[in-house]
């Protein structure tokens, strides 16, 4: 028995944990969260630069083949830092995509550029509310060309492609689409979490090329989001971890009646309770890395369960951290609501977690079968 | 990451596996409810000559007290090897609720603290299943606050007359020998006071009586001591450290405490798919899935928990008071199951008739026994605490009679 990461991956991690420290520090988050630009342009160079966006890609294409745990470990410290940065759109959802079903020419075409960070990219699925599964598919592909509305995109206004899930056929199928060209306009939403971007795009008659078989495109958003869920879940679990530490330093230091406010079991047993949904999160998310990582049959199963327990410690763990430090964790200037947004931001993305909850017990009848 | 035994972990589990196979019967699906149902309280005294033929036969094997020395009945393998046994004997029904305590928890600390010459007498047998063992801690008016506990020792020769009463002493009915802990000094404060002992459970003076629990069985005890006299050499550790051997056994206790006995995610999960209601099976309920969903995230969260701890182990590391996670999480997550299960049955789920209620009314059972898993062993309250000061370092709660004699602390009228 094995279940952990190699030495090689956890100073992956001591490594990720101190570059992001410094250039992903809660001051550089807030110049986002308060400023006009949409993601921190400086440490996705230096991401890039590190080598970190093609952790999961062969060589062949310019990655760094650290295999999919390696990419855990570093989606881990994403979430710990809250990198104001579209890690996941361009690689959990966008690289990830082209690897599973782009044709060696799209691999090539795309894959280097997605690894240097040159080009940007992400999944465009949603149209409105809904989860993965009940998308109202009203984005049409006829003739080569989309046309269509998609909202909320995650880091739409900052994408220069998008992977787009469209009716071709009859029967959703998935595009690769140029976001730079005429036809496509995009505008900027109001984020939940500003320091992750959301937007509306509205193609006219924008040209589609053709991502993997037609008339596949459920089936192909379903085992994507399943690896996605899995390296999400590991960001959900970096930030429970960062609330967990803020609110036990902030109970340590805080006096209240004359004594620590750590010392009182009302905020020792809240923070229990913090520790062991992230405990739980965490063992169900290295699942999650296994299945991934192996490519085993059971990674539905896996992702939906990291995904859930993921998605129900970081919310504990952000809630409970803001209500430990009182009246200051209500205030702008405490960094607790940055883990609150993002929480309740990446419980949405890729579907929440009553969607989730259907599918694991689903993947379960059918592995249970009668 | 990967789960696969190294050579040589695959060649035990397959001595163990053809162990089991050879002298136990393989749980069937039909009768997982089986599975770690509190000890029977009928028939006791064929409940533990079965208990003890078996643990003859895994001693015989090589498989009891397996990270013990070889000198005194052990196999002197590594705690890997444990895990790796315990893993597999679930899957078989054998006999259980005997030696739990005796070989988890007092001969370890006999381990720490006896003579050579207890180790000699005492750990064969132990391990051989030839003797019982018994933990005498709580007391009615000590059980989180287990320092304070009132059972005297008082010296007189070479050796100590104890009078007092412990309570939830499981298996004291049957058991030879028992750990005691007493206080010795009332004059100081309380945890100083404290000294540690093992007895002879047939010793003149004991009085072991039944209590009768919410779900009408008795598997603990009252044990009544009146002018029981105890030879100084039966003291483990010196006078006074008493609270420093009690605290090495409650650390051996939380990692020997492990799941909840009961109905888990794959008995409601059977239930609700099989249940038939007007609209169908139970488990179309969007209701139902989404607990059930709890369920499963919870339940294979301790198993990898596990799978870490393990993989720690077999690097020689050793696991922390983490395992507290364990009984916290189980424990309650039992009582939610059985009351759910209950509630799936709708107004038949009031009948415990096990010609009735299905899995032989296991849920309604359960319901009945839960909520002392979540008080045995630590409480949830106890292993909360345990958490935020050992494992996030939280400081220590205030306390208000940690410098008083304990002769002079305030007791209430419970």
């Amino acid at each position: 028995m094995n279940f952990d990461f190699s030495e090689d991956l956890k100073l992956l991690r001591e490594q990720a944990r101190k570059f992001l420290s410094e250039k992903s520090s809660p001051k550089s988050v807030r110049k986002i969260l308060e400023g006009a630009a949409p993601y921190d342009a400086e440490l996705w160079r230096a991401v890039a630069g590190m080598g970190w966006l093609g952790a999961a890609v062969p060589e062949a294409y310019g990655g760094a083949a650290l295999g999919y745990d390696g990419l855990c470990v570093l989606a881990e410290e994403m979430g710990h830092a809250l990198a104001p940065i579209p890690f996941s759109s361009s690689i959990y959802l966008a690289s990830e995509a082209i690897l599973a079903a782009g044709s060696e020419a799209q691999k090539r075409a795309y894959l280097p550029k997605l690894v240097s960070g040159e080009r940007i990219g992400t999944l465009a699925l949603a149209e409105g509310a809904g989860n993965p599964d009940a998308v109202r598919m009203q984005a049409r592909v006829a003739n080569g060309k989309l046309s269509g509305t998609k909202l909320p995109v995650a880091d739409g206004e900052i994408a220069d492609f998008a992977v787009v899930a469209a009716d071709g056929t009859g029967e959703a199928s998935l595009y690769l689409v140029d976001l730079g060209g005429p036809g496509v306009t995009r505008s900027s939403l109001k984020s939940l979490d500003p320091t992750r971007n959301q937007a509306k795009l509205v193609f006219r008659d924008v040209p589609a090329e053709p991502l993997g078989p037609a008339g596949q495109g459920r089936d192909l958003v379903r085992a994507l989001l399943d690896r996605a869920a899995v390296l999400i879940a590991f960001e959900q679990v970096g930030g429970a971890q960062a609330c967990l530490e803020m609110a036990k330093t902030y109970a340590t230091e805080r006096y209240a009646f004359g004594r620590p406010i750590g010392s009182f079991q009302a905020i020792k047993h809240k923070l229990a309770d913090v520790y062991v949904a992230t405990e739980l999160a965490r063992s169900n998310a290295y699942y999650g890395a296994w299945a991934l990582a192996s490519g085993a049959a059971e990674l539905p199963i896996a992702a939906a369960a990291a995904r859930v327990s993921a998605i129900d410690a970081f919310h504990l763990a952000s809630k409970e951290n803001i209500q430990t430090h009182g009246g200051m964790g209500f205030t702008w200037e405490a960094d607790c609501h940055l883990y609150y947004r993002r929480a309740k931001l990446l419980a949405t993305m890729i579907g929440t977690a009553p969607y989730w909850k259907d599918r694991l017990i689903c993947e379960l009848e059918r592995r249970n079968a009668p | 990451m990967d789960f696969e035994d190294t050579p040589e972990e695959a060649a035990f589990r397959a001595e163990v596996r053809a162990f089991l196979e050879k002298n136990a019967e393989r749980k069937s699906e039909a009768k997982s409810f089986h599975r770690g149902r509190y000890i029977p309280e009928h028939n006791i005294p064929e409940t533990v000559r079965d208990a003890k033929q078996w643990q003859a036969k895994k001693a015989d094997a090589g498989f009891a007290g397996i990270t013990w020395p070889k000198q005194w009945g052990g196999r002197g393998g590594t705690p890997v090897q444990q895990v790796i046994y315990n893993q597999e004997e679930q899957n078989y029904v054998v006999p259980r609720g005997v030696f739990e305590i005796g070989l988890g928890m007092c001969i370890p600390v006999l381990m720490v603290y006896g003579t050579p010459e207890h180790l000699q007498r005492y750990v064969r047998p132990a391990v051989r299943g030839e003797e019982i063992w018994c933990q005498l801690f709580s007391e009615p008016s000590a059980g989180s606050d287990l320092a304070g506990l009132r059972t005297r020792a008082v010296r007189d020769g070479d050796d100590w007359v104890v009078n007092g009463q412990k309570i939830w002493t499981s298996g004291a009915h049957f058991s030879d020998y028992g750990i005691l802990v007493t206080r010795t000094d009332p004059d100081v404060p309380k945890h100083a006071g404290l000294t540690f002992f093992f007895v002879d459970m047939k010793s003149p003076g004991i009085e072991v009586r039944r209590i009768k629990q919410i779900s009408g069985g008795s598997n603990f005890n009252e044990v009544f001591f009146t002018d029981m006299r105890v030879p100084d050499s039966q003291r483990l550790g010196k006078i006074g450290d008493g609270w420093k051997v009690s605290i090495t056994t409650l650390m051996t206790e939380r990692l020997a405490v492990g799941d909840a006995p009961g109905p888990d995610f794959d008995d409601i999960f059977a239930l609700a798919r099989t249940l038939e209601l007007d609209d169908g099976p139970a488990v179309r309920n969007p209701a139902v899935r989404e607990k059930l969903a709890d369920w499963y995230v919870k339940t294979q969260g301790l198993k990898y928990t596990k799978f870490r701890t393990m993989t720690a182990l077999s690097r020689g590391e050793t696991p922390g008071p983490e395992a507290s996670i364990t009984k916290l999480v189980s424990a309650s997550k039992l009582q939610d199951i059985a009351s759910y299960g209950i509630d799936l049955l709708g107004m038949a789920g009031a009948v415990m008739d096990p010609e009735v209620a299905p899995m032989q009314a296991w849920f309604q059972e359960a319901l009945l026994y839960a909520p002392g898993l979540r008080i045995a062993g630590g409480s949830d309250e106890i292993l909360r605490n345990i958490i935020a000061e050992r494992v996030l370092g939280l400081p220590a709660d205030i306390r208000v009679d940690k410098d008083v004699p304990f002769s002079q602390l305030k007791t209430g009228k419970r």
